[in-house]
Formats: structure tokens, sequence, C-alpha cells
């Protein structure tokens, strides 16, 4: 069984969001960046995988040489290789399509994406690489386990859960519940060492296919100060609720 | 040229948030002078759609396929919008239509744009504001694409009545070669979800433990309103992970969000902060939400929570 994790970098989820080059341009001054939580998921199910049943799991990320020691740390954490395909992307589009044409040319039975990044919250990477490779997606994945020749997988939907079965090839996205937060691999040293000695390899990107442009950002307005109700004026608050933000 | 909405229903009834994207889909219609229509799927009823601007409705009969099916609606939506020569694909934000808007998109490498927040700002180029940075910031974006697809935020735009023309049309339901099947499906006993709820009543582990759910529980029964709750609160078991909103879980867009005994760590908030109105209740007035509510109540959930259930039983006579 050959998987592939797909690995997005983001910034650390505490990171103060500003924007640099008049707005058009995230500035990452004194920001951490971190493996996309929902691929650490996945990444996490991958490295079970590979104790179990003895899967060879690669991760690739396509992005500039500062994606380097994200794909290190996957390598820490258990991944036997790491590809970079050396292109900035541009939007979901065109990582989809490159992951795709990597896909082409090696043969993986799974693929795992996270849900979503949590930097451009895009949702559409996993879809996109399943349509061009024509085999199925499936998303918000929070299980996926052998049963002799076919998968059992879950999906959380709203108010819920469907319980699937299909065969590999397969996309899956991954979220919070595909393995537990316990569950999460922290790298060891002898992990750390172990990865300096795994292949990094990096490949150039093919035909570039892009939908869509960024034209700028912008944080939200500035919130007014919080109203305080007085624990023992209950009848205040509802009273705010019903007349003034008419929410009730 | 033409604009499609994507119509879920649940029980045959038409969910709200489809209401809000057929209402979205003919401000776009009107604004760049075209139709607009809708599809639904195993809906047998769809004549309220006349008075939400469609103009032609798609009522796909599904036969006996009872489970949602990713490939045979999103390779039919596709088939629709080419057929129409449609412009624009318009989805919900739910789990199920974010899932199958990107595949619709992909079929044709279409420009797809998520957690969109309101009308496109110019139609040539199509310019969407979108949130980012889950909910910290938002895009301006542009298609370089004939063919957009969106996903419209929930709450962003609101439900307006319009009369359309109301026509329908008849397509068939796409055939699918996937084997990845649904064999069944859990509910979670008849709540309200999170997606669809105007209001969600939230705990944290100010709570101290799951035998303390009650509050949380009445209260949102009190005000028809969906559970969730904050990440540690999920880990440590005691409540369902599909319960838990924020930057890993969820992502909630209600009217009104009230927190009991949540800190309003970034993660948290990040996840819930496309609410219209937020209330939190919390001991410690330093407590981070206090910053990022509208309105605020210092105090003991203990006592401040059986209170609140109280008086709301009473004003709604139950
Ligand atoms: C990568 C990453 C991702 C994360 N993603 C998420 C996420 O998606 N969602 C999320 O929620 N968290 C997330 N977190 C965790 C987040 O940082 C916080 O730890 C978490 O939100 C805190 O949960 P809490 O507010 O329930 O608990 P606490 O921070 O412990 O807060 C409990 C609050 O209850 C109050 N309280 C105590 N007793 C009472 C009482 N009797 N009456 C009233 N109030 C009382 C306290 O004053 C305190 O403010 C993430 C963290 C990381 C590192």
């Amino acid at each position: 069984m050959k998987i592939l994790v797909c690995i997005s970098t983001v910034p650390d989820t505490t990171s103060k969001i500003n924007f640099v080059d008049e707005n058009r341009a995230f500035d990452t001054q004194g920001v951490t960046f971190i493996i996309n939580p929902n691929d650490e998921f996945g990444l996490t199910r991958a490295i079970w995988f590979q104790q179990k049943e003895g899967a060879e799991v690669t991760v690739v990320t396509v992005g500039d040489s500062s994606c380097e020691p994200i794909l290190r740390k996957c390598l820490a954490i258990g991944a036997d290789r790491a590809i970079r395909i050396d292109t900035v992307p541009q939007d979901g589009l065109s990582v989809a399509s490159q992951l795709a044409d990597l896909a082409k040319r090696e043969a993986f039975d799974l693929i795992i994406t996270g849900r979503e990044s949590i930097d451009y919250n895009g949702g559409m990477v996993g879809a996109m690489l399943a349509t061009f490779l024509k085999i199925p997606y499936l998303a918000n994945c929070i299980h996926i386990e052998k049963e002799g020749d076919r998968y059992n997988l879950e999906r959380e939907m709203d108010g819920g859960k469907e319980l699937l079965n299909g065969s590999l090839p397969l996309v899956i996205g991954a979220q919070k519940g595909l393995v537990e937060e316990k569950d999460l691999i922290i790298p060891n040293m002898r992990g750390i060492m172990q990865a300096r000695q795994k292949p990094l390899d990096v490949i150039q990107p093919q035909e570039i296919k892009v939908a869509t442009a960024v034209e700028s950002f912008e944080k939200p307005p500035a919130k007014g100060p919080v109203k305080l109700i007085d624990p023992t004026n209950i009848e205040g608050l509802i009273d705010l609720l019903q007349n003034e933000a008419k929410v009730l | 040229m033409s604009v499609i909405v994507y119509i879920e229903s649940q029980d045959q009834e038409i969910k709200k948030s489809s209401l809000e994207v057929a209402s979205y889909g003919r401000a776009i219609a009107d604004a760049s002078g075209t139709e607009l229509i809708a599809v639904s799927f195993g809906l047998d009823d769809t004549s309220i759609l006349k008075h939400y601007g469609v103009d032609l409705i798609y009522a796909i009969s599904t036969e006996e396929e009872v489970y949602f099916n990713s490939d045979r609606l999103s390779t039919t939506l596709a088939k629709i919008a080419s057929e129409e020569g449609s412009q624009i694909i318009v989805f919900s934000s739910s789990a199920n239509a974010r899932y199958i808007a990107p595949l619709t998109a992909a079929k044709y490498e279409a420009a797809y744009f998520s957690n969109v927040i309101g009308l496109p700002l110019s139609y040539k180029p199509l310019t969407v504001k979108r949130s980012c940075f889950t909910n910290k910031a938002f895009n301006l974006s542009t298609s370089q694409k004939d063919l957009a697809v969106l996903s419209l935020s929930s709450n962003s735009f609101g439900i307006i009545e319009k009369e359309g023309k109301g026509l329908s049309k008849s397509s068939a339901y796409q055939e699918s070669t996937s084997d990845l099947k649904v064999r069944s499906v859990e509910k979670t006993a008849n709540k309200v979800t999170i997606a669809d709820a105007d209001i969600v009543v939230s705990g944290g582990r100010g709570l101290k433990g799951p035998e303390h759910w009650h509050l949380i529980e009445d209260l949102a029964n009190v005000l028809g309103a969906a559970t969730a709750c904050s990440k540690p609160v999920s880990d440590m078991g005691w409540r369902p992970h599909s319960e838990h909103v924020g930057q890993t879980g969820k992502p909630v867009a209600s009217n009104l969000y009230i927190a009991i005994g949540v800190s309003g760590a970034i993660q948290h908030l990040a996840g819930i902060n496309s609410s219209k109105v937020k209330v939190v209740i919390n001991n410690d007035p330093e407590a981070p939400f206090f910053k990022a509510a509208d309105y605020g109540i210092v105090g003991d959930a203990f006592e401040v929570v059986p209170t609140l259930i109280e008086k709301l039983k009473a004003l709604k006579g139950v």
C-alpha cells in the first residue's frame, strides 16, 4: 500500500494575521509555520497504516524552499520520504493540478489531503485532485480501516455521520476524528535524526493551471466594547437580545 | 447565460440555507440580467422556490437512491450547468454542499470560491469577497474562468422573497461508476444541527464536567438552538467530536452564539467569529471572550444559566 499525504504549511493558530505590500500579501514577519492541523490528522492515520500494514508513506507539498522544515518534521513524525514540487501555489486548482501530475506518475493507493487549510480555507484540493485522477473522494473523513480487500470509511456530516464502503484508489479529506488528539505524534530525537537521512526530493512543476487570483486582503473592522449586564439582571439581557440585537 | 443554485432539503422540506442561496442567486441574476435556475434532488414539492426568485426548476428524481451520492449529484449539476450555459453555480456552506461544490467545479476546471460573504463586487471579471485565515481576515478574489462556483457562507445574505417565473424542466439523474458507497447513516438524535441553527449554545471547560451539560441542553431546547462545545471538552470525551467548534472543529455562522464557561482562545474565536451576535457568560472578567462578545455577564454559570432558562421558559410560555 502506497500512501501520499498532501501537506500544507500554514501560520501557527495563534498567529497575528497582518498584511503587507498594500494589503496584497500576508505578513510572514514573526510568524511560526506549522503543518496544517487537518493534514496532521491525515499524516497520523497514514503512519498508523505504515505501522499496522507496512504502508509506504510519502508526504508532498507544493511550495518554495521555506516549506522544507515542515517536510522534515513530517519525516521526523515517521513519513518514509518527502517530495517538494517547486512552485509557489496560486490557488487550490494550481495545487490540485500539480499533485495530480505527481499522482499520475506514481501509483498511490490512498491519497490524503486535509479537509481544508486554515489559511485560505479553500476546502477544494482533495475534491479537485480526485476529479483529475478520476477516482472517488470522501470529504470530512473521520474513519478509514481495512476490511478484507475493501475499506470501511466514515464521513462526518451535519447532524450525524455516514458509514461507507469502498476500494482503493481513493482520496480522503482528513480532519479531527480520523485520529484522536492524543494520538498525534510529537517527533522524538531519534525521529529527528532519522529524518535527516530520509529522501526529500525537489521536483519541477508541470504546466501551471490557475483559476483564481487574490487581489487584496482586509481585516475585519474593529469591534465595539462588550455590553456588560449584571448577573442579577437576566431580564436585562433577554430584553437586549430581543429588542436591540433582535435575535430572540 | 444563467445562474444555478443547488437546493438542499431534509425530510421533503427545503432548507433555510437553500432559500438564502436562492435569494442570493436571484440578486446575481438581476445584476447580470440572466435567469435563475434551481436544481433539487429527490424533492417532491418545489413550488415555493418561485417565491424566492427562481425562474426555472429542475426537480431531479433520485429514484431508489436514498443516500447522499456526491458523484451522481456533482455530475448531474455539472451537466445541467453546461447545457444551460451557466456562468455561476451557487452552493450553501453545509457539509454536503461544500463536499460537492469543488467536485462540480473541478469537472470544468472552473474557479471555485468558498466562504463567500456577499454579492460579487464586480462581474467582469467576477470578484468576490470571502473570509480566510479562519475568519481572521477577508480577501478579494477574482475569477480567471468563464464558469465560477461559489459557496455562500450561512446567514451572510439573508432570505429575500421575490417572484420568479417558476417554470420547470427535467433532466436525468446521472449514473456513477464509483464503488464508494454509503451503507448507512447514523443521525444524532433529532436535534438542530450546528450548520442549520439560528442560535448555538456552547459550553466550555468552565462547566466542570459532562454531568452539568443539562444546563447547555435545557437552554438550547428552550431557544430551539444547537449545542456546541470547545475543543478540550470534546478531547476529554465530555461531548462528541461533532460538537467541537472552532478553528479545528466546525465553523459557526449563526445569528446568536452563546458561550458559557468558554475562555475565548484565539482558535475558538476564529471558528465562531462570523456569528452575528455573541453572548458570553464567564466568571472571569479577564476572559478573552469579553473582547469578542457583544453582550456579557460576569458571573457563575451555575447560577446565571438556570435563571436564564427559567426566564426564557416563562417568556415563551413553556
Ligand atoms: C492547533 C490548535 C487548535 C485548536 N483549535 C481549537 C478549536 O477549534 N476550538 C477550540 O475551542 N479550541 C481550540 N484550541 C484550544 C484553545 O487554545 C483553548 O485551549 C480552548 O478553546 C479552551 O477551551 P475552554 O474555553 O473550554 O477552556 P478554558 O480555557 O479552560 O476556559 C474555561 C473558562 O471557563 C470559565 N469558568 C470556570 N468556571 C466557571 C463558572 N462556574 N462559570 C462561568 N465560567 C466559568 C473560566 O473563567 C475560563 O474562562 C486549539 C488549540 C491548538 C493549539
